[in-house]
């Protein structure tokens, strides 16, 4: 693997890992393990942590995907080695 | 017009699209079979695999599943959909720049091992029939139910439509007939669902109805139905925790997300774009598709059990005499989705915490019998006792699966709608049957045969040869589907365990680990795999008796049956990576193929 290509996977690897600590946090963290601490708050009729256990990890999970998509686009071209 | 001839309009006409669409795109070559000749745009892909992921289960079973559960029920809906994050970050552009048409082709090339590549075949094999059979069964409940015909009528029929479309399309035949099959089953899901959130709060959008005020304006609708549900004796909707420990919650929610990106059939449909940056947004387009429903089940879920609790116990909140109860009720108490055992001696059906019938809480009915009320007659009723400061007993039983199918009729919704959840049901159970069937014959004719023992074999009997898996596949589903053995019910749900303990890791070190060997591999898949099938059979005794009770105190660390998976998958990477470590590392040829399908064009 030339210098080139070993930058790109190193940033590669490094938006996969933030992406997946947001995935972790949003999920096992607000959803499930601080649950009882977000069910304290509210937003509309929703117990904060019940919004992220139901439906706010569904909602960053897809904003996520779309962003990675996005940001990997660049990476690509950046160095070098996209498609088109 | 009549419901009956309406459904079977509805359903039929959804037939014939299926079918004009498979003979619009036969295949002709392997590479159109197998994935479709890689042109399926991006946004077509995300519908095809939205269709190809949601099955009979999601359609029919989630919202019920949820709306008994409360918040543990968000374990399905974020395992069911962050394995897609997963998907499109670790394994599906890579695979996708792999290029090729197999999982297992994927295992054997990296691995440089035909072992490695039978092994990889019977855990998909495995996977994918557990999962199809409870797929067929679901097609022939659905025209039972709403079209009265007997299950294997019902059967036969969806069989057949999946023979015409998967032998004669293959991959192409498929990916198409998904794009239908999504837009026919997010419209019957949502149409309902949008009817029953203005009924009940004035909010059109199911996901915000869900934390809305309700119309009479007393309460927010999550607050009432936990007052509700905690003065009926049951945990709270939303509190956590109530049936599940946090660690299990945490298990079976990873469990789930990695079983979902391990998951053959899935995989695959990311082998079916033409570039590797179209697998990527694909994930998030196919990901958007399954959240629509996904963010409308945990509404449906409350609002049926809103509509349940004051159907059944009326707004004074002591019951509805059997003979005031809706049409509904009587027509799915036919069915032997319902039944209701007056406890009391007050003709008032009533529902609270307790099972009502003895055993495993559901009724066995006594032929047609009826009872006093003209209520079907039932043999084994429990004790009747209060549970939980109840006002009363609970006297109902009430299959979870009703609150989706019965939901228009509880919300008194025209009988166009009910054809469409019928026509809904079936498309979600027939896209991803003919998904798992695909895979099942392609790791057969491609894997097994042409890969394995008959390398020979070119590429027009290649061809032939997954036609007739694909057949003899469909036969076999139907089979099961028709005597599903005892321990299908049990097993679809470890389908993602044995995913996440066996596929999952050993896809993402051939990515990730360049110094991966085969030797690693291989053990490490056999170890994750023998460690959760026998976690298994151990508490729940899938083909023997049991041999521990199925109780937290036995579980490893406190971890469900369910979640069993997760233990799997730490067993296979560290069994893996202690295994490499002691072997020879991969050939350079292995280790330049690893640098190849990390970048997605080389200069």
């Amino acid at each position: 693997m030339d210098q080139q290509h070993q930058a790109y996977w190193k940033a590669n690897i490094k938006l996969v890992i933030s992406c997946l600590v947001v995935w972790g946090t949003v999920s096992f963290g607000a959803g499930i393990l601080l649950v009882d601490f977000f069910n304290q708050f509210h937003i509309g009729g929703y117990p904060l942590g019940f919004w992220f256990a139901q439906q706010g990890s569904l909602i960053t999970f897809l904003v996520l995907i779309f962003y990675y998509a996005i940001r990997m686009n660049r990476l690509d071209r950046h160095y070098g080695v996209n498609e088109d | 017009m009549e419901l009956q001839t309406l459904t079977f309009l509805t359903v039929g006409l959804s037939f014939a699209l299926y079918i004009a669409i498979a003979i619009g795109s036969r295949a002709t070559s392997t590479g159109d079979f197998y994935v479709a000749g890689k042109h399926v745009h991006p946004v077509a892909n995300g519908m095809a695999t939205a269709a190809d992921w949601m099955s009979a289960a999601s359609f029919i079973s989630m919202a019920g599943l949820i709306s008994f559960l409360g918040y543990e029920g968000g374990m399905y809906l974020m395992g069911w959909t962050g394995g897609y994050v997963l998907l499109a970050m670790l394994l599906a552009p890579y695979l996708r720049k792999f290029g090729k048409f197999t999982v297992p082709e994927f295992i054997g090339d990296r691995y440089y091992s035909q072992l490695a590549r039978v092994v990889a075949v019977i855990c998909l094999i495995f996977i994918s029939f557990t999962y199809v059979a409870g797929q067929m069964r679901g097609v022939g409940i659905v025209f039972s139910r709403f079209l009265e015909v007997p299950v294997e009528t019902g059967l036969f029929v969806g069989m057949g439509v999946v023979f015409i479309y998967a032998v004669l399309g293959g991959m192409k035949g498929i990916t198409y007939t998904q794009v239908a099959q999504y837009c026919v089953l997010i419209f019957a899901y949502t149409v309902p669902a949008v009817f029953i959130a203005i009924n009940a709060t004035g909010n059109p959008l199911p996901q915000l109805a869900l934390g809305s005020e309700l119309v009479d304006g007393s309460a927010s609708l999550l607050g009432k139905l936990d007052q509700t549900l905690v003065d009926l004796g049951f945990g709270s909707y939303t509190e956590p925790f109530n049936d599940k420990s946090m660690i299990d919650v945490c298990a079976i929610t990873l469990a789930l997300m990695v079983g979902t990106a391990g998951l053959p059939h899935v995989i695959v449909r990311f082998f079916t774009v033409p570039r590797v940056r179209d697998a990527r947004i694909s994930a998030g387009w196919a990901l958007l598709f399954i959240t629509i429903l996904y963010t409308t089940a945990p509404a449906v879920g409350a609002l049926a059990r809103m509509n349940l609790v004051e159907t059944v116990n009326g707004t004074e909140g002591s019951g509805t005499h059997y003979a005031a109860m809706p049409d509904w009720f009587k027509t799915w108490e036919n069915s032997g989705l319902l039944a209701w055992y007056d406890h009391n001696q007050d003709g008032k059906v009533q529902y609270a915490a307790g099972k009502a019938f003895a055993g495993n809480g559901k009724p066995v009915f006594d032929g047609d019998q009826r009872g006093s009320q003209g209520e079907r007659a039932t043999s084994n009723p429990g004790d009747g006792e209060i549970q939980g400061g109840a006002p009363h007993a609970n006297e109902i039983y009430v299959d979870r699966d009703i609150m989706v199918l019965a939901n228009p009729e509880i919300a008194g919704l025209p009988n166009w709608i009910i054809a469409l959840v019928a026509a809904g049901g079936i498309a979600a159970a027939l896209s991803t049957a003919a998904g798992l069937l695909l895979v099942i014959s392609s790791s057969i004719s491609h894997d097994l045969l042409k890969g394995t023992f008959m390398k020979n074999i070119s590429e027009k009997n290649e061809l032939m040869a997954g036609r007739m898996a694909a057949a003899a596949a469909i036969g076999v589903a139907g089979y099961l589907g028709l005597h599903p053995p005892a321990f299908v019910a049990q097993v679809v749900a470890f389908a993602f365990g044995l995913a996440a303990a066996s596929l999952f890791p050993v896809i993402l070190m051939g990515i990730f680990n360049k110094r991966m060997n085969k030797w690693g591999a291989i053990s490490g898949m056999l170890a994750g795999l023998s460690f959760t099938l026998g976690y298994i059979i151990y508490f729940k005794g899938v083909f023997i008796e049991p041999m521990a009770a199925n109780v937290p105190e036995n579980w490893i660390l406190g971890i469900s049956p369910e979640g069993a998976g997760v233990i799997g998958m730490v067993i296979n990477f560290a069994v893996a990576t202690a295994v490499a470590r002691n072997t020879a590392p991969p050939p350079a040829h292995i280790q330049q193929l690893v640098e190849h399908i990390r970048i997605p064009r080389q200069a």
